[in-house]
């Protein structure tokens, strides 16, 4: 698979899980696929998928539901794309002011991210906040087609907080958030590292919970393949994938976690200090009592077959679309959403690595609660929990009746 | 009709947070209904005007120019503007388009610009680093004619970012090569001349810049001055 001569225009968004692309680069391993990968630094997603639209990228690290938009017509100038892979799990936190904090303390005791806690204080803060007549809570999200977007809703319609009656949700860029929390414009923020730490760290914020205790392992970032690039250079489309997945196993490793912040921190990727993408990479985080604790499965570049491409992520996104009135939920939208994924690339692409493949490309989200060996060809493939906080499933078959268990 | 003249007038405004928002609003005494309003947000102050004033140029229009993204929502409601151009680059883009698709504030429906245009343009504006939204029922050619001008103007600018840029370097070249070659005739007690070809030479043989030599023979005598002075 040697010297196939890819070369291969990316662009990137300075966040924790641009990490396997970083380092497919930077660590050769997308040199060692006969991929030649140029990668640029932009500001917004609007334009990574503006880039992509006219060609400039052929590939590009996005948010996953973002792929899935783009194929429905949603949004501005709409680029067909595919999945070949996802990018990682997790790595998003729910950040509030020190004021909202203060409102939260009399109605959150511990100091343990739990997701069900903290919606049922924050219930009890926003309606006390009704009474007095104050004004909505305004809590920021990172792109309206974004995974931080239905966590966050999702997890406030569960605890009877609705988005848009009883707080606003407002589009603030991630890198925004620190400043739009120290400044009062926004009262709270879902958003991926480092930008908690970031907010906790200058004391104007702080992280109440995390996707990993609202629905854990779930999706996050994905690589987005621009549709007419990858028909015509799908050897390209196999090396790359390859690269990446090889790229996320390196991070994964503790023993290269001090190397990888370091490469991290540097102007051209991430650009923050070590120590503010440290903690991330050590699965830690600064809780309210302003110790750093350990998060169980916070953080996955390709444990847990985090790099999967799930036809079942796809869906429950259109899920969340179709619930907040993105999208219509019809046979259409739904075979759109189910072929925006390509497990089919992925699995063929990694076949030469004799990696552990699960057996199907779909499954029933929610009903692992550990970390559970699959029916994988040789039985050894470790799946992390999956479980949302507030014990619902979400069959992929069956949207409808999902959606209908919302009402 | 006589083309409008654009009258710049400065002013201040202040925000709920009390911060100062700069926007300069082209006033005009006789302004058409028809005339087209254009809100450009740039945080550059200097390609802002660049564009304005082309913008200015291109007849019957009004130009604000936002160099601030505070309270972009609020702002956005009360210029009401007809066609937006923003910088590609601008980390703002995502929180724009969120406000056209969900504001109720917003009026009038507003569209990305390029949807409705050729792949060429589309090409153009976002290569210039340009992008732009109207509002829904403008006249195409109208807004392409504008688009075409924003686009010249970006481009110009970075035209001269450019330059400036080379000059600043060449500039810095030379004050390098002129110490090296003091350093030069000073220690080997060459004419100006053959310290000047002899740095020449070895930058050719190296296949190095003049003034990379330039700079390693300076750190060089720094050094060894430093050795000699202990």
């Amino acid at each position: 698979m040697k010297n196939t001569g890819c070369e291969i225009r990316a662009g990137f968004i300075p966040l924790i899980d641009c990490a396997p692309l970083v380092v497919a680069l930077e660590r050769g391993f997308a040199e060692a696929e006969g991929v030649c990968l140029t990668l640029s630094r932009e500001t917004s997603w609007a334009t990574i998928r503006d880039k992509l639209a006219v060609s400039q990228f052929d590939i590009a690290h996005v948010l996953a539901p973002m792929p899935v938009a783009a194929n429905l017509g949603l949004g501005p100038l709409p680029t067909p794309m595919i999945v070949p892979m996802a990018l990682g799990t997790g790595a998003n936190s729910i950040t509030v002011s020190v004021e909202l904090w203060g409102e939260l303390q009399a109605y959150i005791k511990e100091n343990d991210f739990s997701a069900l806690s903290a919606v049922e204080g924050l219930a009890q803060a926003v309606r006390k906040r009704c009474e007095k007549g104050q004004r909505l809570l305004q809590l920021g999200i990172v792109h309206p087609y974004s995974s931080h977007h239905y966590q966050l809703a999702y997890w406030l319609a569960s605890g009877g907080i609705v988005p848009g009656r009883d707080v606003d949700l407002v589009v603030v860029p991630p890198s925004l958030m620190p400043a739009a929390i120290a400044s009062g414009h926004i009262d709270g923020f879902c958003a991926g590292e480092p930008w908690g730490t970031v907010a906790s760290s200058k004391s104007c914020g702080v992280i109440l919970t995390t996707n990993a205790h609202i629905w854990r392992n779930s999706p996050e970032k994905v690589l987005g393949v621009r549709e007419a690039w990858a028909n015509r250079n799908s050897e390209c489309v196999a090396a790359l994938v390859r690269a990446i997945l090889k790229a996320a196993q390196w991070c994964d490793e503790p023993e290269n976690q001090n190397d990888l912040a370091a490469l991290l921190a540097r102007d051209d990727y991430v650009g923050k200090s070590i120590d503010l993408i440290h903690p991330c990479l050590a699965r830690r985080l600064k809780s309210g009592d302003g110790t750093l604790h350990p998060i169980d499965g916070f953080l996955n570049f390709a444990s847990n077959a985090a790099t999967f491409p799930w036809t079942s992520h796809a869906l429950w996104f259109l899920s969340q679309m179709a619930r907040w009135g993105q999208a219509e939920l019809t046979s259409e939208t739904i075979d759109v959403a189910r072929t925006t994924y390509r497990p089919d690339i992925y699995r063929t692409a990694v076949a030469p690595l004799g990696i552990e493949l699960p057996p199907a490309n779909s499954k029933l989200e929610g009903a692992l609660t550990a970390e559970t060996l699959t029916g994988s060809p040789t039985g050894r493939l470790q799946l992390g929990p999956d479980n949302f906080f507030d014990g619902m499933t979400f069959d992929p078959d069956r949207i409808e009746d999902y959606l209908a268990g919302f009402k | 009709m006589p083309p409008l003249r654009c009258a710049h007038q400065a002013n201040s405004s202040t925000t709920d947070s009390g911060l100062a928002l700069f926007v300069r609003r082209t006033q005009n005494a006789v302004m058409s209904e028809q005339a087209l309003h254009i809100l450009v947000i740039d945080e550059n102050r200097i390609r802002a005007s660049i564009i304005e004033e082309g913008l200015c140029g291109a007849g019957d229009v009004r130009v604000t120019v936002l160099t601030e993204t505070n309270e972009l929502m609020r702002r956005i409601v009360e210029i009401d503007p007809d066609v937006i151009f923003i910088d590609l680059g601008n980390p703002s883009r995502d929180v724009l388009e969120h406000m056209f698709n969900v504001s109720r504030a917003v009026k009038r429906p507003i569209a990305m610009f390029v949807e409705h245009s050729d792949q060429a343009s589309t090409e153009a504006a976002i290569e210039a680093g340009v992008s732009a939204y109207v509002v829904d029922g403008l006249k195409k050619e109208r807004v392409r004619s504008i688009l075409e001008t924003a686009i010249l103007r970006f481009n110009a600018f970075e035209r001269l970012k450019r330059e400036l840029e080379e000059a600043k370097t060449e500039l810095a070249d030379r004050k390098t090569i002129e110490r090296a070659k003091v350093i030069l005739m000073k220690t080997r007690g060459l004419t100006e001349p053959d310290a000047y070809a002899l740095l020449r030479k070895t930058a050719m043989n190296q296949n190095r810049r003049m003034a990379e030599i330039a700079e390693s023979l300076i750190l060089t005598a720094g050094l060894l001055a430093e050795e000699d002075g202990e």
